[in-house]
């Protein structure tokens, strides 16, 4: 008897609860203003957590409902979708090049990256390495990933992002060891790829390769991301290495100028990516393991990014164009060091 | 003349309404859903010179995954040949509890998003998997490697065979057999003569099939692929990765090799399966 009173209590509650939540969601549905972000694969959760509050945010202060739709995927193939007609009225990625497309498309302004702080970067992070737990290889640093034995995950340059600043890092910091003498930085990078056990399409891919196949020594990916997995999979199945000198990796924003303007959007959309510049987006960014640039939250949360040297892309490749084009492209650098 | 009488007489009898309609509604679906996407593949490719054309469809990574795909194709089709057959008379000559629920199975690979099918087989076949584990002490590999490209290709076009095999097969009487065997032939020579060239056509269609299934498939291949360039890399992967550099013209350059491939293949399958079935009545 006393579980049929429950069983009923909780229908009872459960129906009491769906109407609550119909109650409060009703009015979102309904709401004034519509805003969407096109953003990249695994910036889901940190999407829901913020814009909940961006929401509570505007209501506050223009006594207006906003719903901020959310549509996330690899972001090259966001921007592609962009470019074929798809009317989001901001971008958060984690490639400047895939923005760049939409520049050149004349969707976004040309000066994008000067129309917000730090490059249009309202957060950055860089590549880290995620190793089983002890650090049984011994991996520090990039040197320690060319040894013979050593498996390596990470996804693939030509379809990953990710992939693609993992990359980087490793040309970067080769770059600074053998002083610009690029055959020796080619025969570095022949080194390290010639380790990579698996290459995923995308970062997500990567991770379970690494965690559920378990295969490979180290998970090279996003410092954010290895910090996730760590905590999610608890700290003694993986240990986080941070190397010394790693790559800067920017999350650039923008308007859709083109689409904002239409959907008469464009204040909110800039307020929307000005949003993430505050104190309180700020500490909820961190809270997600990326790096911020607010003084106070970067205080607060010290302990958490280890101090190392990051290096620019533009500082070191010229820009991303000449990046693309030298390393990424058909027949470029990469395809070098991979052909056989 | 006649032969229009005859077509208007028949549909007059037909349960769809006129011939006029029904053809007209049908070419402007094969318009719209088959030739309208292949028309802007071709326009795509007009933008190419032959020679820039030829440079990237035989670019050595490209070549290489062609090797991978058809090989993959390969052993996937001849191992459903085989399987698919067995399973085909399994279902069809034998009643025992539980035939239509295996029945129902066999179209499972169509239904499940193939994505689903590429991460399931890598997970049960990666070394930590329930498949793998066995497998590893034995030295073999399978997850990453160039066998489950293989094996992953095999899953999703075993309905193919089957599903063709058996409506030959469940026309064709156990008389047959029977009368094949009392006639002196051994199981063997039965099976041979009597029973497979009856069969032969569905089988090789249905293979055929299942190759040209193999050769476009990229969901189930991609999460079981170790993705390694020059060993384990698909074609299909190689579009994606043009697509991803927002070189389109590439990525129909290459897509056009695999659909001319296909196309062939099936024009190839058609004609010598008209050329086998007017044989087989004794036409000309």
């Amino acid at each position: 008897m006393p579980f049929f009173t429950f069983l009923r209590r909780s229908v009872v509650a459960t129906a009491t609860a769906a109407t609550l939540a119909g109650g409060i969601a009703s009015p979102a549905m309904a709401a004034d203003r519509e805003l969407l972000n096109s953003s990249y694969d695994i910036a889901r959760e940190l999407f829901a957590t913020i814009n909940p509050k961006f929401v509570d945010w505007w209501q506050a202060s223009h006594d207006q409902s906003v719903e901020v739709k959310q549509s996330h995927g690899g972001s090259s193939k966001q921007a592609r979708a962009i470019l074929q007609g798809l009317k989001a009225d901001v971008v958060t990625y984690n490639q400047v090049t895939d923005v760049n497309v939409l520049a050149d498309a004349g969707l976004v302004a040309e000066d994008w990256q000067q129309q917000f702080p730090n490059n249009a970067s309202p957060y950055f992070s860089t590549t880290a390495f995620l190793v089983r737990e002890g650090n049984p290889r011994h991996i520090e640093s990039w040197d320690d990933l060319v040894a013979d034995d050593v498996d390596i995950v990470f996804p693939n340059p030509k379809t990953s992002g990710n992939g693609r600043y993992t990359y980087l890092a490793a040309w970067a910091y080769a770059d600074q060891k053998f002083d610009g003498d690029e055959a020796k930085i080619r025969d570095f990078m022949k080194r390290f790829l010639g380790n990579v056990k698996v290459f995923d399409t995308g970062g997500r891919g990567a991770t379970t390769t690494f965690v559920e196949r378990n295969i490979g020594d180290v998970l090279i990916s996003f410092e954010s991301e290895v910090n996730n997995i760590s905590q999610e999979y608890g700290s003694d199945e993986y240990d986080v290495v941070v190397p010394p000198v790693s790559i800067l990796a920017e999350f650039p924003v923008a308007v859709v100028e083109e689409y904002a303007e239409r959907n008469g959007n464009r204040e909110l959309a800039h307020d929307y990516l000005d949003y993430l510049y505050t104190e309180e987006a700020q500490r909820l960014l961190a809270g997600f393991n990326y790096r911020v640039n607010d003084e106070t939250v970067k205080a607060e949360f010290a302990d958490r990014f280890p101090d190392t040297q990051l290096l620019r892309v533009e500082d070191v490749f010229g820009s991303w164009e000449q990046v693309m084009d030298t390393h990424f492209a058909s027949g470029g650098v990469l395809d070098q060091l991979q052909r056989r | 003349m006649s032969r229009l009488a005859v077509l208007t007489g028949a549909a007059s009898q037909r349960v769809l309404p006129g011939f006029g309609l029904s053809l007209g509604v049908t070419l402007l679906f094969v318009s719209l859903v088959l030739l309208l996407p292949m028309t802007s593949l071709v326009g795509q490719l007009s933008q190419l010179s032959p020679a820039q054309y030829w440079a990237i469809i035989s670019e050595g990574r490209v070549v290489a995954s062609y090797l991978v795909t058809l090989g993959g194709a390969a052993v996937a089709s001849l191992i459903n040949a085989v399987f698919g057959l067995l399973m085909a008379w399994v279902l069809v000559r034998y009643e025992f509890p539980g035939r239509r629920l295996l029945d129902a199975l066999m179209d499972l690979p169509f239904a499940l998003p193939t994505a689903v099918a590429g991460i399931t087989l890598a997970t049960l076949y990666s070394s930590n998997g329930w498949m793998g584990r066995l497998l590893a002490p034995l030295g073999i590999e399978i997850a990453y490697t160039w066998v489950g490209i293989a094996l992953a290709m095999a899953f999703t076009s075993i309905p193919f065979v089957v599903r063709t095999v058996q409506p030959v097969l469940e026309d064709l009487p156990g008389e047959v057999d029977e009368a094949a065997l009392t006639l002196g032939a051994s199981d063997a020579k039965a099976f041979r003569r009597v029973i497979l060239p009856h069969l032969w056509p569905a089988l090789v269609t249905g293979t055929g099939l299942a190759f040209v299934r193999s050769l476009g498939e990229f969901g189930a291949v991609i999460f079981i692929a170790g993705n390694m360039p020059y060993e384990t890399e698909i074609t299909s992967l190689m579009i994606f990765v043009k697509l991803q550099e927002y070189d389109y013209v590439g990525a129909s350059a290459i897509a056009s090799v695999v659909l001319a491939t296909s196309l062939v293949l099936l024009l190839a399958l058609n004609l010598w399966q008209g050329r086998f079935i007017r044989r087989l009545h004794g036409g000309r």
